[in-house]
C-alpha cells in the first residue's frame, strides 16, 4: 500500500511538469511581461520607463530561461521561469502582481470556501442518492419516466439561472436570508444557507438522474433477484442489498473532487459575494493578475492529482477485491 | 436604396458554420447507407420524444444558418457631394456593419429604439421621465413608447388591441399551415412509415404560429419589452440563437479529431502511444478547465489589442474572438471522450474479429478504419449531442465571468450578464432573463432529450451515465 502510494506520488511529478510549463508558456512566453505591464498600467501611451519599472519591481525583468549575464547556478536560477514557476513546487506562491501575499491570501480564503463547498457536496450527495433511491423504488412506472423528464428539464437549466432565481425569490421577495455577503464566526451560516440550497439543486437533476442508473444496474442484478426470490420484501432489498452495492461506484467516483472543493466554486462565491478562493480566482482573472492566475492553476493540479490518489485508495477500502498493484 | 446594393461579407464563422453543416449532412447521407445505423437512426426518430426534440434543433439550426448570410448594405451617397460635382464618378461606400439575412426577416423589431426599458406589450416607458405638460408646467410620469403601441389612438384599448392582434394572426397562421399539414397527410405522407406524424405535425404548427406571431405583433409592441438601452430584447435573444448555435457546434466539432485520433491510437497501438496520450489528458484534466478558459481568453484579447489592424470591422473583430473561444473551448475538453473511445479501443481490439484481421495480415489502419471506428460511432454520437448542450451552457457562465464572447455581440450569456444588477431594481425588469432563459432552456432541453433517445437506440446498456459532458459547464469548476 505505502509502496503503491509512494510510486503513484511519483508519476504525479511529470503531470505537475507539465501543468507548469503549459502555465509557463501560456503566461510568459505567449504574453510577454511587457503585455502585462501595458495591460496593468493601463495607459496604451505608457511610457518605457514606467514599463520597466513595473517588470523590475515583480521580478519579470529577468531573463525567461537562461540568464547569459549571471554566473554559476544563477545562470539557471537568476530568471523567471525559476522564480516564478519552478517555486511553485514548493507551494512558494510569491507575491501577487498587486503585490499582497498570495499563501496568506490562500490560507484566509480557503476556509469560507470551504464552509460553502462541504455542506453543498455532503448534503447534495445525501439528496440525489434519496431520490435516486426512490425513483428507482417506482422503476419502469409513469412516476419514473415523469422524474426522468423533471431530471433532465433540471439538468438543462443554467446554474447562472439557479442563482438568479434564488437570490430573487429567497433573499429579495420573501427576505428569509440575506442576498449576499459574509461574516466570518458563527454567524457565517445565514448566508452559507443560500449558496448551499442552490448548489444543491442545482446538482439534482445531472446527480439523480446518474445514481439511478447505477442502482438500476444494481436492481437487475443475481442477488438482488435471489433476495427477492427469498421472500424479502422489496424495501429491504433496496435499503439492505442494493443501496450499499450502488454505494461502492457512487462513492469512488465523487472521491476525486473533494480535494477540490478548497478551491471553491467561482460561480456561487462571486455571486453571493463569498470571500472565498473561487471568488479570489475570479477577481484575478477580472483585473488581469496573472501571478494569482498561475498560482491558483497550479494549487488545482495539486489538489486534482490529491483527488486522483484519494480515488485508487477507495477502490481498495470499499472492495476488497481490487488490489493496488 | 436597391434591394441588390449589397455586398456579400461573410465572416469567417459564416464560412464555418456552412462548411460545418454540409459535413454534417454528408456524415448523415453515409450513415444513412448503412442499413444497421439506419435502423438505429429510424428507433430514434419513431419516439416522440426524438422527434419533436430533433425539429426543435433543427428550427434553431435553420436560425442559425440564415442569420450566418451577412452582407453589408450600399449606402446612398451623402447628399452635399450630389449637389456640386455629379459627374465625378463616386465610390461606392458600404455600411460599416454586416447584416444578415435574419436582419431581414426581424425587421419589424429593429430600428425601433425607445429610450430606455419598458415591459413587455408596454406603451409606457418603464422609467418616469419629467416631461412638460400641455397646459404648462412639469409633471414626472411614465412617458409613452415611441414605438410600443404607437398605432394606439386610445390606451384603454391596450388589451383589446392585443388581444384582437394576436387572435388575427394566430387564425390567419393555423389555417394555411393546418391546410398544408392535411394536404400532406392525405397525399405525401408515406403510409409504411411509422414516425410519429401527429407529434411532428403539432411542433412544426407551433414553432411556425409562435414565430409568425411573435414577428407580427413586433410591428406593434415590443413582445419582450426593452433593454436598458431601449432595443427590443425579443431581437437580441433571437440574434444569440447563432452564437449559441454555433459554440456548441464549433467547439464539439474541434475536440472530435483530437478525441478520436489520440483515444482510439492510445487503446489501439497501447505501449508509448498509451502513455504519451494518458499523460497528456490527464495533465489537461488536472487543470481546473475554467480557469484555462479563462487564461487562453485574456491572452486572445491581449492578441486583439497589440493587432488591432488586422481586424477592420467590429465584427471582424468579435468573430475572432469568437472562433478562438471555440476552438480553446473544444481543446479543454477533449478529454472525456478521449478517455471512454480509449477504453472502448482496449476492449475491442481483444475481441475475435480484431484479432481474425490481423491473422489474415490486414493492415493496422485498415484494421482501425474498418472494424474499430465503426464500433465506437455510439459513443462519437453520444458524447456529441451531450458536449453540444454542455458548452451552450458554458457560453453563459463565461460571459458572465467576462472570458465569454465578445460584450458587442448578442449572445444569451451577454444578456443575463447585463439584466443581473436591475434584478435589485423596483419594480424589478425580469423579461432580458426570463428571454434569455426560455430560448436557452428549450435549446439545451431538446438536445439533452435528443442525446437520451440516441443513446437509448445505440447504447442501451449505458442509459443514464453522462458520457464526455464539458464539465466546465455547470460552474461547479
Amino acid at each position: 500500500m505505502l509502496a503503491y502510494i509512494i510510486r503513484r506520488l511519483i508519476y504525479a511529478i511529470p503531470i505537475l511538469i507539465g501543468v507548469n510549463l503549459l502555465t509557463f508558456a501560456l503566461f510568459f512566453v505567449v504574453n510577454t511581461p511587457d503585455q502585462m505591464a501595458r495591460v496593468q498600467l493601463g495607459d496604451k501611451h505608457v511610457t518605457e520607463d514606467a514599463i520597466q519599472e513595473w517588470k523590475a519591481q515583480r521580478g519579470y525583468d529577468k531573463p525567461l530561461l537562461i540568464n547569459s549575464e549571471a554566473e554559476g547556478s544563477a545562470v539557471l536560477t537568476d530568471t523567471i521561469f525559476y522564480e516564478k514557476s519552478l517555486s511553485l513546487f514548493a507551494l512558494d506562491f510569491g507575491k501577487s502582481d498587486a503585490g499582497r501575499s498570495i499563501s496568506a491570501d490562500i490560507q484566509q480564503r480557503m476556509w469560507p470556501s470551504l464552509a460553502v463547498a462541504l455542506p453543498t457536496f455532503v448534503i447534495g450527495i445525501s439528496v440525489n442518492i434519496a431520490f435516486a433511491l426512490f425513483i428507482v423504488m417506482f422503476r419502469a412506472s409513469v412516476f419514473d419516466t415523469g422524474a426522468m423528464i423533471l431530471c433532465v428539464a433540471l439538468m438543462s437549466i443554467s446554474g447562472v439561472f439557479y442563482v438568479i432565481a434564488g437570490q430573487f425569490f429567497f433573499a429579495k421577495e420573501w427576505n428569509l436570508v440575506p442576498i449576499s455577503g459574509y461574516l466570518p464566526g458563527a454567524d457565517a451560516w445565514h448566508f452559507l444557507v443560500l449558496p448551499v440550497i442552490i448548489g444543491v439543486i442545482s446538482g439534482i437533476g445531472g446527480g439523480t438522474r446518474l445514481y439511478r442508473t447505477l442502482f438500476l444496474e444494481e436492481a437487475g442484478k443475481d442477488y438482488a433477484r435471489t433476495a427477492r426470490a427469498k421472500g424479502v420484501s422489496e424495501l429491504t432489498v433496496l435499503f439492505r442489498h442494493i443501496l450499499p452495492n450502488g454505494m461502492i461506484p457512487i462513492l469512488t467516483s465523487v472521491v476525486v473532487v473533494i480535494p477540490s472543493l478548497f478551491m471553491g466554486s467561482l460561480l456561487v462565491e462571486s455571486f453571493f459575494g463569498i470571500p472565498g478562493l473561487g471568488s479570489y480566482t475570479l477577481d484575478a482573472i477580472q483585473s488581469q493578475d496573472f501571478a494569482i492566475v498561475r498560482s491558483m492553476v497550479f494549487l488545482g493540479s495539486v489538489l486534482y492529482i490529491i483527488g486522483l490518489l484519494l480515488t485508487d485508495i477507495s477502490y481498495t477500502l470499499v472492495d476488497p477485491r481490487v488490489r493496488l498493484s | 436604396m436597391e434591394v441588390f446594393d449589397v455586398r456579400l461579407h461573410l465572416l469567417w464563422s459564416d464560412i464555418l458554420i456552412f462548411l460545418l453543416t454540409g459535413s454534417l449532412i454528408a456524415f448523415a447521407v453515409s450513415l444513412y447507407r448503412n442499413p444497421l445505423t439506419r435502423a438505429r437512426w429510424a428507433q430514434v426518430f419513431e419516439s416522440r420524444i426524438g422527434a419533436a426534440s430533433f425539429m426543435v434543433i433543427l428550427f434553431y439550426v435553420v436560425i442559425a444558418l440564415v442569420d450566418s448570410v451577412h452582407f453589408q448594405t450600399k449606402l446612398e451617397a451623402a447628399d452635399d457631394t450630389s449637389g456640386g460635382n455629379s459627374t465625378s464618378v463616386e465610390k461606392v461606400h458600404y455600411a460599416p456593419e454586416a447584416t444578415s439575412l435574419l436582419d431581414l426577416v426581424l425587421a419589424p423589431m429593429q430600428g425601433k429604439d425607445e429610450k430606455t426599458y419598458s415591459a413587455p406589450f408596454a406603451i409606457h416607458s418603464f422609467a418616469k421621465e419629467t416631461v412638460e405638460l400641455p397646459e404648462g408646467g412639469v409633471a414626472r410620469e411614465f412617458p409613452r413608447l415611441k414605438f410600443g403601441g404607437g398605432h394606439l389612438e386610445n390606451e384603454d384599448q391596450h388589451a383589446e388591441d392585443i388581444i384582437v392582434k394576436s387572435m388575427t394572426i394566430i387564425g390567419w397562421t393555423l389555417i394555411p399551415v393546418l391546410v398544408l399539414l392535411s394536404l400532406h397527410h392525405l397525399f405525401i405522407r408515406d403510409r409504411a412509415s411509422r414516425l410519429p406524424w401527429p407529434v411532428i405535425y403539432a411542433t412544426f404548427a407551433i414553432i411556425v404560429t409562435a414565430s409568425s406571431w411573435a414577428i407580427y405583433m413586433s410591428q406593434f409592441y415590443h413582445v419582450l419589452g426593452t433593454d436598458k438601452v431601449g432595443q427590443d430584447v425579443l431581437y437580441g435573444a433571437v440574434k444569440a440563437v447563432r452564437t449559441g448555435v454555433l459554440i456548441g457546434t464549433l467547439a464539439t466539432l474541434v475536440t472530435l479529431p483530437l478525441a478520436v485520433l489520440l483515444g482510439i491510437s492510445a487503446g489501439y497501438f497501447k505501449g508509448w502511444v498509451d502513455d504519451v496520450v494518458q499523460y497528456i489528458y490527464t495533465t489537461l484534466n488536472s487543470i481546473p478547465g475554467i480557469l484555462l478558459i479563462a487564461a487562453s481568453v485574456l491572452l486572445i484579447d491581449v492578441y486583439i489589442e497589440t493587432h488591432p489592424e488586422q481586424f477592420k470591422l467590429l465584427s471582424d473583430r468579435a468573430d475572432f474572438k469568437f472562433i478562438a473561444l471555440c476552438f480553446i473551448l473544444g481543446m479543454t475538453s477533449w478529454t472525456g471522450l478521449c478517455r471512454l473511445l480509449r477504453a472502448e479501443t482496449l476492449k475491442l481490439s481483444q475481441l475475435e474479429y480484431v484479432q481474425a484481421a490481423h491473422a489474415f495480415g490486414v493492415s493496422r489502419w485498415r484494421v482501425i478504419m474498418r472494424h474499430i471506428l465503426p464500433n465506437t460511432t455510439h459513443i462519437i454520437l453520444i458524447a456529441l449531442v451531450l458536449d453540444f448542450s454542455g458548452f451552450v451552457l458554458a457560453e453563459a457562465v463565461l460571459s458572465y465571468i467576462g472570458v465569454g464572447v465578445d460584450p458587442s455581440m448578442k449572445s444569451w450569456g451577454n444578456m443575463i450578464n447585463e439584466a443581473r444588477a436591475e434584478l435589485a431594481r423596483e419594480p424589478v425588469v425580469w423579461w432580458s432573463v426570463v428571454a434569455a432563459f426560455i430560448l436557452m432552456f428549450i435549446l439545451v432541453l431538446a438536445a439533452n432529450l435528443f442525446s437520451d433517445r440516441v443513446r437509448d437506440a445505440f447504447d442501451p446498456r449505458m442509459s443514464g451515465s453522462g458520457g464526455g459532458a464539458a464539465d466546465s459547464g455547470n460552474g461547479k469548476a
